[in-house]
Parts: structure tokens; C-alpha cells; sequence
């Protein structure tokens, strides 16, 4: 006989059995010992069917292909750039994957990208050593030139896009900024300063409030009082 | 000879614990774990990058502890500040209480850093460490197949005893063994085993039979202390 040990969407900490017997397929942040699946990792429970896994609530950033995410240019080598990810990984962005410009033999890589410049790159690799590689090529994938940076768990990042990006358009929209919110848990944000600031506290807010339902709202009246204006949404995202 | 005995709780009883996760917002892991009067904090950084480079490990990450006694945590002099031989030895030994149930086969060559600090101590503080840190790896959001529970068992003048603090280690009437422990509940092993004193082999397995209400009653204030955390959300 199988059995759930465990309600869907619970809070599980490593070493609790979740369910006992072979009908069920341990997944991500679970394993199988004797005829129980236990968890792996602080998490939050998801069935699926037979398959139960976990949605991890905290931990760093593991680079992932295709992911989207901001860095910092921290060396600059013969033939490309290393990117400071945010995690334990540094990433390669090599010169084919950042310009379509013909660069001579020798030719000073710092006029492209310099130490310290911060860019919006996709990874398009990563081999089992962790090795990362990146390029610049795609849409929306730039330098970024001003601004400022923040940095939020991770785990949070699609709490604090939205669904289809409701959230972070809502911020944008009310505070007049741009924003970037890379998968690695770096947000960049563009505007007056004053709005800079009010965006990178609703964002914290977003990040420190993300189990509470009805956010969306909450984070709509405090960008109202601190803007002292209306959101009025556009229509694509009403 | 007088047999000690104990006045405020039973034999088998651990002194009050607090358990706590996510109390260092700077860390990517944390957590504190108070015993009767020994206090101990964890911080967790990484998995990070690890310099120098010859202490990689392309198969899998490494974990690196650091036993930090404070200078006043102590129960008389003070403390000299810094890293001395007994702290060397026991954040070696609380690297291998934790490294069990640990896989840190996803970070090759990268390092989790694992600080504790007591800032007071009253017997006990290796156990409160690997307990604290315990709840820091996994607040740390690190694969791990259990939480490590520790505790201190011992016997004075032959009469087992759990979690013993300064006076009763401190005991001279007779023989006394102080026997440190580290369990992973889910495979019942022993991670920790190191002793003090002088002991007879029934008067040990007395002492781990007798140590396992107490690991279960501190297991369940770690598991209590992450679950509070991540219901509350906040970091």
C-alpha cells in the first residue's frame, strides 16, 4: 500500500519522510531509502501525479542553461571576458558570443567591455565542471550603463517578475524606472533616483513578503504612497 | 563516595534548548541553538569559490568548519581570542559529524564555509555547534539527507547522565566520562563519538541507550526552528 505522509504545499525540512511504498517516484529534493521517499532539502512539497518533489525556499544560484542573468565583468582574457554570476561559478562570455564586429588579432577588449561594466548575458553552457559559458548575442542582452544593482535571494525571482511579468511591470510603470531582473537574483534598475530607491524597496518588500497572499496588492499601495500617483497598468497586462 | 545527584531535572533530561534558523541576514545560512547556558550561532557562506586553488575538489565541493570560542564565553579566565589546538581539533571533528549527510557533489570545486561562535559556553559546546550548524546548512538550502542531532552523555560515579553541564564534568568524587555525541536519525549512525574520562564498555552503551530520548527531544527543536523560519518567510 502506498501512502502520503505529507499534505501538497507543505513546509519539509531535510530528513522528512513524505511517502511510503513504490507508487510514488522520489524528484528533485527527494530521495528513496528502503520503500520511503524523504526530502532532501528545505522546501516546499509539490505532487505531481505519482512524482513528488520539492520547491527549494532558500539556497544560492546554480547556473543553468538558458538562463538570463546579470554580471559583472571581473578579468578580461585574451579572447573574451570573465563574469562574476552571483554564485560559486564565474562565467566565460567569449568574443564570437559578444560582438558581431570584425576584432583584429590583439585588438584592446576593453573598449567593448571593460572590469567592472555590468551586462545582461544568456548562458548557453555549462559543463559538468561548472564551467560556464555565456553570450551577449539575443535580444535585450546588453551592457548595462548607469542604474543601480541590487541582489535578492534567488528563490525569489519569479515572485517578484509575476506572473507574465505582471509585477515587475507594475513597478516599472509606477516608479517610471527600468528594471532587469536577472535569474541569478541581480536586479538592475534605471530611473530618477529618488524612484530608484522607491523600486529597490518594492522589491525588498516583494523578497521579504513572498508567502503572503494578496501581495500583488499590498505592493501596489505602497508604491502609490511613496509615488503619490495612481498605476494605472497598460492595457496587455490588466 | 558520594553518588551525584541531579536536582533540577532527570537524568536523562537535556537542559532547555532555543533553536532558532535565518537569524544572520548577511549569511546564505544560519542558525543558533542555546542549551541550558551554552549558546551557539552558525553562519553558512557558499557554496563559494575556493582559494588556494590546490584545495579544490573537481569530484565534489568541500566543507571547511571554524570552532570559534568568544573570549568572555568561558566559565572563568578568559578565553585567549584566536585559533589554539582544541579548536583546531574540534572543528575538524564537527566537519565530520556534518560531511555524512551532506552531497555537495553539484559544487566541484567550490567550498561551504561553516563560522560557528559561542559566546557563552557551559559545557557542551561542540554538541550546540554541530546542532546549530545543522540548522545552517539546511537553512543554507544545501542537499542533505538528514539534519545531525548532538548531545552529551556521561556517567559520574557510575550513574549515567545526559547532557552535562561544567559542575557535573567538573565532578571528583569517583570516576566520570563526558561522551560527546553526533546522530543522523534517519540511518541511526553515529557521526561523533569521542569520550573523556574513564568508562566500562556496559557503562557506554548504557549511555547511548540513554542518549537517544534527548537526541529526539533536540532533533525535533531543529527541525521546529527551520519550519518556523520558512512560515514566517522572512530573511
Amino acid at each position: 500500500m502506498s501512502e502520503l505522509l505529507i499534505k501538497d504545499k507543505e513546509i519539509v525540512v531535510p530528513g522528512e519522510e513524505l511517502a511510503v511504498g513504490m507508487d510514488f517516484l522520489p524528484s528533485y529534493g527527494t530521495y528513496r531509502r528502503g520503500d520511503k521517499i524523504i526530502s532532501n532539502m528545505v522546501g516546499l512539497v509539490h505532487i505531481e501525479g505519482k512524482v513528488v518533489k520539492l520547491i527549494p525556499l532558500s539556497g544560492k544560484y546554480a547556473p543553468k542553461k538558458e538562463d538570463t542573468i546579470i554580471g559583472q565583468v571581473i578579468d578580461v582574457a585574451m579572447s573574451g571576458w570573465r563574469i562574476e554570476t552571483n554564485c560559486a561559478y564565474s562565467a566565460m562570455v567569449s568574443l564570437k558570443d559578444a560582438t558581431s564586429d570584425f576584432i583584429a588579432r590583439g585588438a584592446d577588449l576593453t573598449q567593448y567591455f571593460d572590469i567592472g561594466d555590468w551586462v545582461v548575458a544568456k548562458i548557453i553552457n555549462v559543463t559538468s565542471q561548472k564551467l560556464v559559458d555565456m553570450t551577449m548575442k539575443g535580444p535585450g542582452l546588453r551592457k548595462l550603463k548607469g542604474g543601480r544593482v541590487t541582489r535578492i535571494n534567488t528563490n525569489k525571482v519569479p515572485r517578484v517578475i509575476g506572473k507574465a511579468g505582471s509585477m515587475v511591470t507594475m513597478i516599472k510603470v509606477s516608479t517610471d524606472t527600468k528594471i532587469i531582473v536577472g535569474q541569478n537574483g541581480v536586479v538592475w534598475i534605471q530611473g530618477e533616483p529618488e524612484m530608484e530607491s522607491i523600486a529597490v524597496d518594492a522589491i525588498k518588500m516583494i523578497e521579504n513578503q513572498s508567502h503572503v497572499s494578496g501581495l500583488t496588492d499590498k505592493v501596489k499601495e505602497f508604491l502609490e504612497k511613496a509615488t503619490g500617483k495612481k498605476i494605472e497598468m497598460p492595457e496587455y497586462n490588466r | 563516595m558520594m553518588a551525584y545527584k541531579r536536582e533540577k531535572r532527570k537524568n536523562d533530561e537535556p537542559r532547555e534548548i532555543t533553536a532558532k534558523a535565518g537569524i544572520i541576514p548577511r549569511a546564505d545560512g544560519s542558525g543558533y541553538f542555546k542549551i541550558g547556558n551554552t549558546e551557539a550561532y552558525a553562519a553558512v557562506y557558499g557554496p563559494r569559490n575556493l582559494f588556494p586553488r590546490f584545495k579544490q575538489n573537481p569530484t565534489k565541493g568541500i566543507l571547511r568548519c571554524n570552532y570559534n570560542m568568544m573570549p568572555f564565553s568561558g566559565m572563568g579566565n578568559r578565553v585567549r581570542p584566536g585559533a589554539n589546538r582544541r579548536s583546531k581539533e574540534i572543528s575538524m571533528i564537527t566537519e565530520n559529524a556534518l560531511i555524512p549527510v551532506l552531497d555537495l557533489h553539484e559544487f566541484p570545486n567550490s567550498v561551504v564555509d561553516v563560522f560557528i561562535e559561542l559566546p557563552q559556553t557551559d559545557a557542551g559546546s561542540r554538541c550546540a555547534g554541530i546542532c546549530a550548524a545543522s540548522i545552517a546548512l539546511a537553512d543554507a538550502g544545501l542537499a542533505m539527507k538528514d539534519l545531525v542531532s548532538s548531545v552529551a552523555v556521561g556517567h559520574l560515579g557510575g550513574t549515567v547522565f545526559v547532557d552535562l553541564d561544567y559542575n557535573e564534568e567538573a565532578f571528583d568524587e569517583g570516576d566520570v566520562a563526558d561522551i560527546p555525541i553526533a546522530f543522523i536519525p534517519k540511518t541511526e549512525e553515529y557521526s561523533l563519538l569521542q569520550m573523556d574520562g574513564i568508562t566500562s564498555k556496559e557503562i557506554l552503551f548504557e549511555a547511548l541507550e540513554v542518549s537517544k530520548k534527548a537526541i529526539e527531544i533536540i532533533y525535533k527543536a531543529q527541525q521546529d526552528a527551520l519550519k518556523q523560519r520558512y512560515k514566517e518567510g522572512q530573511k
